[in-house]
């Protein structure tokens, strides 16, 4: 808030835009989520072993900083498969079916609430059975018919979880758009002339766009562990894959004897999730000019 | 004035069916009911009557934004086409609207300038290049600064936006601008700064305004012609001085003393009754449960709007001598 003008500084100058100064939390954010994309992108390079080698002789071994040697910094596995390894390979599978069952969940939600705000009558009827119909319907029954007719792939999957959530966005769509469209902006640049793609994608969407970035980060953290909660029922990543969920699923056997193997898959869940909501948080905020 | 009004409507109406309670039945309301009205070039035509009379529908339909139940528009000699069309789109650029709040009319993520562009983009008017330069003269023909341009909505004051909804509206060289109380929402100072902006800029180019008001003294001072509107329809209509001096019809009388003026104690027309319910409307005339002249006749046959001696029209049986009025309790009761 460097720039309060005093009323006498108002005068001619147009308001300067300031500076972006960022909270140290949010910074925290930005980093851990660089880190966690950069280490998505490069798990190849970067993964001291491949995530699959057994090295017999040292299963079970304890990570560094609790006694282990830096042969296996984050310890080993009950195959003595390298945690570290394992752990960079599964951040690329969850964050990958993470971002890209969120993104398909909000796309499908808010074009469905769209269309049926835009034209009302039997399409609204028929988007609102379609998301009671998905409220009421338990998601592992609906995920166990998709996966036992279509069998297991992971673009099937993804957009599987990308069906669980999508209803809310589509409430959340289709009323912040019926009361924008019934009074106020949306109503004025109709007026004014607008297409109904104009009038949505300029006006309607920014304005709500808030509220859909908190709904997506309550979402992602959710697909996190939807994912990792289906992993272990088998209906999910399969091994020989791995993801963070599975990584938590097998480690749980092993809980009192070696809590490395679940710890840190667990310790990036938490953070990454925690990153997401902080950064969503921070940048509803920039988004919206009145709290700037 | 030259030929054909810029605006006509003729007969218009607009139904709602409202639903009370869960199970209720269905009630009609008609907001507007055969509403005849013309505008022409450089003209102001004002209407007024209370909260809830179908001013503002009135307002709409005239405008294609709500398709009537009966009765058409009509608007440079041509015919409203259906909403939402590409030739509908087209018309928004010769007509436009001013709204009751404007905070709520403009959208509050996007900067002044950006907004007053708008229908400029909508409607391919002018080169990219040029758009700065036409959006500075925008802002200074309303009174505002070309560095209003880069504020947003909240960061200016009452005054202030709805001069950018003005200046929005006049983007595109507009025929038509409908005023939907535009001042009813603004400090008093600001109110008359307002309505001499909407005049000053009815001198310069000639637009014709439809000012919609419950602010009789803001109707007279802006309109050429007053249309007095009560439950959906046109009750007296004439020179504002003269519907305004000597109304007519006992609406209008009942709606002129309630002007608060200085030195005139103890002339208020206090209505008795219920305030009118558009999903019950009495029989015969619409006013005659509150009416303090009303005849038998009133609650039987509803009057027909047509011209007075002096020119004006009005609606009422006792204005135009058909019957005379009532004897007995006198409803007009001092303040």
């Amino acid at each position: 808030m460097s720039d309060l003008a005093l009323p006498a500084t108002i005068s001619a100058a147009p308001p300067r835009r300031r500076r972006v100064r960022l909270p140290p939390l949010v910074i925290f954010a930005i980093g851990w989520l660089s880190l966690m994309l950069l280490t998505a992108f490069a798990a190849d390079l970067v993964a001291p072993y491949p995530y699959t080698a057994l090295d017999l002789r040292n299963r079970l071994s304890p990570p560094v900083f609790m006694g282990g040697t830096w042969l296996h910094p984050l310890g080993t596995d009950e195959l003595g498969r390298d945690v570290l390894s394992r752990l960079i390979v599964s951040i690329r599978m969850s964050l990958l079916i993470a971002f890209g069952a969120t993104a398909i969940g909000a796309i499908l939600g808010v074009t469905l609430g769209f269309l049926a705000a835009h034209f009302r009558g039997a399409a609204e009827q028929a988007v609102l059975a379609l998301v009671d119909f998905q409220a009421s319907m338990p998601f592992l029954i609906l995920a166990l018919a998709v996966l036992a007719f279509f069998g297991n792939s992971l673009p099937l999957f993804i957009c599987l979880l990308g069906l669980h959530g999508w209803e809310r966005y589509a409430r959340i769509a289709r009323g912040l758009a019926v009361s924008a469209s019934s009074q106020g902006y949306a109503a004025a640049v109709v007026q004014l002339g607008a297409s109904p793609w104009r009038v949505y994608t300029r006006h309607v969407l920014p304005n709500i766009a808030s509220t859909l970035i908190v709904s997506m980060t309550l979402a992602f953290p959710e697909i996190i562990l939807l994912e990792s909660g289906l992993s272990f029922l088998g209906l999910g990543v399969q091994p020989p894959l791995t993801s963070l969920g599975n990584m938590v699923g097998y480690g749980r056997e092993y809980l009192t004897r070696a809590p490395w193997i679940l710890l840190a898959p667990s310790c990036v869940i938490v953070l990454t999730t925690l990153s997401v909501s902080l950064l969503g948080d921070w940048l509803r905020d920039r988004l919206d000019p009145t709290l700037r | 004035m030259s030929g054909v009004p810029l605006l006509q409507a003729r007969e218009l109406v607009r139904r709602y069916t409202m639903r009370r309670g869960l199970m209720g039945r269905p009630v009609e309301v008609r907001a507007v009911d055969g509403v005849t009205l013309a505008l022409e070039r450089g003209r102001t035509l004002g209407l007024v009557g209370e909260s809830g009379c179908g001013k503002s529908t009135t307002g709409r339909l005239v405008l294609g934004l709500e398709v009537p139940d009966g009765g058409n528009v009509t608007f440079r000699e041509g015919p409203m086409p259906p909403r939402q069309t590409a030739e509908w789109r087209r018309l928004r650029a010769r007509m436009a609207m001013v709204y009751q709040d404007p905070l709520g009319a403009l959208d509050r993520r996007l900067p002044i300038g950006t907004q007053i562009a708008e229908p400029l983009d909508i409607h391919g008017i002018g080169s990219r290049a040029d758009r700065p330069e036409r959006v500075a003269q925008l802002l200074r023909d309303v009174g505002l600064r070309p560095d209003h341009a880069q504020r947003y909505p909240h960061e200016l004051s009452g005054g202030q936006r709805q001069r950018a909804v003005l200046a929005r509206a006049l983007a595109t060289g507009p025929e038509l601008l409908v005023c939907d109380e535009p001042i009813s929402a603004l400090d008093v100072s600001i109110q008359a700064q307002v309505m001499n902006l909407l005049a000053e800029v009815q001198e310069r180019s000639g637009i014709a305004l439809l000012f919609i008001s419950h602010d009789l003294r803001a109707v007279r001072q802006m309109s050429h012609r007053v249309a007095v509107m009560y439950l959906g329809r046109i009750v007296e209509e004439g020179d504002p001085d003269a519907v305004l001096h000597s109304p007519a019809h006992p609406y209008s009388q009942a709606l002129v003393s309630a002007i608060p003026q200085p030195g005139r104690g103890g002339r208020r027309i206090i209505l008795q009754g219920d305030p009118p319910n558009p999903a019950a409307r009495p029989s015969g005339c619409a006013f005659h449960p509150r009416c303090a002249l009303a005849a038998a006749l009133c609650s039987r046959a509803a009057p027909v709007l047509k011209p007075l001696p002096d020119g004006r029209l009005a609606a009422c049986h006792v204005a135009h001598g058909t019957v005379s009025p009532r004897d007995g309790m006198p409803q007009q009761r001092a303040a």
